[in-house]
């Protein structure tokens, strides 16, 4: 598995238990409109990302980041660096 | 033409289903009258105010009232400018004596509210290329004023030493760098370890900002706040804080004893592109932060009132979002919206005012009714309010519900 590959993998299992109403996980899948988080528990979410790959991945980034695809490469990007 | 306001239908549905109960709305309070620090009319009855972070009652205090009358006559009803071009008048130069007499510092910039202090602080510091390690549970204004400037943006824990030091060890050592921390936390009432914080932020290189907002009058040995009382007053970089609590007027303002401090007047621009405060709102302020310095009996009957609060509440079966009365905010945990409203609106047909407090101002899915001491509350009021909350819990089944 390539690193993109195993980073989106692995962010679908942090996404899992925020998703309770099942929303089929893709790489297209919108944090905000799909899976109706808000602003909290995305932030959250990316705390636990940040842990997950001891990377920083400041706030400001966040309105770029729409979809689980977009947050697969930025994280990607972060890890290789 | 799509209209604008229908990405604000989910909240117009939810506010219309729950009003629609018959239930008072807890946003829409209007006071007719205000009699005293502690009591208002509402809706024609007489109501005790416990909500209103008039932690000192200044609002009423006669000196107070005379300075800012007597500004009122002699410099008029307001400046009409910045304080760089023609809005600094010989008052708000006075006021900002009376900060840097208040905290032992070299500087003060008055603000013209305490949300404009953040906003303009947090962004002028930190740009871009700099970071800004801010708590989680930071107030608005300092979410804002990350918003507004170009620096990086990274969130730790609420109140975690450990979390705070993970995030600053990832950060390049050769940024420049801002943690931000507030005194005490306006919606839990609990307060920051700051000993802790602040000694990680320097161990790391950081420049610090304590929010005092909600602190300033009684804590510490002159009042100045949570970070005094915490004893890291020389590792403090700059304290913000605003006239609209303890003070009891209304206006921010930044303390700091960095010696190129005065640069930040012509680059802050919510500080630059604003009107200044009128000539009374800085008269009232000047005059309430001299008294402040001496009113060590008001900061004991604060203390001494909130532990009467905290200790009934809890007594009479009520969860508490501290254990032990940290601030003189004591907010009361809730289990859902639904209930909260309703709780809060037996409240105030009871003739007692709370805040009600919802997510995203509390952290995720908290729900509260909070309540603010003023060193003006009698033992008589707060029975009163004690009564109260046991007889809207009674009303509107909260023990039961909790005990299912």
């Amino acid at each position: 598995m390539s690193d993109r590959a195993q980073v989106y993998a692995r962010i679908i299992e942090l996404i899992e238990p925020l998703n309770p109403k099942h929303v089929p996980l893709t790489e297209d899948t919108s944090f905000a409109g799909d899976l109706e988080m808000d602003s909290l528990t995305v932030m959250d979410l990316v705390a636990s990302m940040e842990d997950e790959w001891d990377i920083v991945m400041p706030l400001n980034m966040l309105p770029d980041l729409e979809t689980i695809g977009q947050v697969a490469d930025a994280v990607a990007k972060l890890v290789k660096k | 033409m799509t209209d604008l306001l229908s990405k604000f239908d989910a909240l117009i549905a939810e506010r219309e289903g729950l009003l629609s109960t018959g239930v008072r709305d807890p946003f829409a309070i209007v006071m007719e009258e205000v009699k005293s620090p502690t009591l208002a009319v509402i809706q024609g009855r007489e109501t005790i105010l416990l909500g209103t972070y008039n932690y000192m009652g200044m609002t009423f205090d006669p000196d107070v009232i005379a300075a800012g009358k007597d500004a009122l006559d002699r410099f008029g009803a307001g400046t009409t400018g910045s304080r760089v071009l023609n809005g600094t008048y010989q008052g708000h130069k006075e006021c900002e004596d009376a900060l840097k007499d208040f905290y032992g510092m070299d500087h003060a910039m008055v603000f013209s509210t305490g949300y404009q202090a953040n906003l303009g602080m947090v962004a002028t510091l930190a740009g871009k290329g700099d970071y800004i390690i801010l708590d989680a549970d930071s107030h608005a204004s300092i979410y804002d004023g990350c918003y507004l400037g170009n620096a990086d943006i990274v969130r730790f824990k609420h109140n975690s030493a450990e979390d705070l030091e993970k995030r600053l060890r990832r950060l390049p050592p050769e940024a420049g760098k801002l943690v931000i921390l507030e005194g005490v936390y306006s919606m839990l009432g609990d307060i920051a370890p700051l000993k802790e914080l602040v000694a990680i932020a320097k161990a790391h290189g950081a420049m610090v900002l304590v929010d005092e907002a909600h602190g300033m009058g009684f804590f510490g040995e002159n009042g100045r706040g949570v970070y005094e009382a915490a004893g890291v007053e020389a590792d403090v970089d700059f304290v913000v804080g605003t006239f609209s609590k303890s003070v009891g007027t209304v206006g921010g303002f930044c303390v700091s004893n960095h010696p190129k401090f005065e640069i930040l007047r012509l680059v802050c621009r919510p500080y630059t592109f604003t009107a200044s405060l009128p000539p009374a709102v800085v008269a009232c302020a000047a005059t309430s932060i001299r008294k402040l310095m001496h009113a060590h009996d008001k900061r004991a009957r604060l203390w001494a009132m909130t532990r009467t609060l905290h200790g009934g509440l809890k007594a009479r079966g009520f969860h508490l979002a501290t254990e032990t009365p940290e601030s003189a905010i004591v907010s009361v945990l809730m289990p859902d919206q639904e209930t909260t409203v309703r709780m809060w609106a037996a409240m105030i047909e009871l003739g007692v005012y709370v805040n009600m407090s919802r997510p995203p101002a509390t952290p995720a899915g908290i729900f509260l009714l909070r309540c603010s001491l003023c060193a003006e509350h009698t033992t008589e009021q707060l029975e009163i309010v004690l009564e109260r909350f046991a007889m809207a819990a009674q009303a509107v089944g909260l023990f039961r519900q909790a005990a299912e």
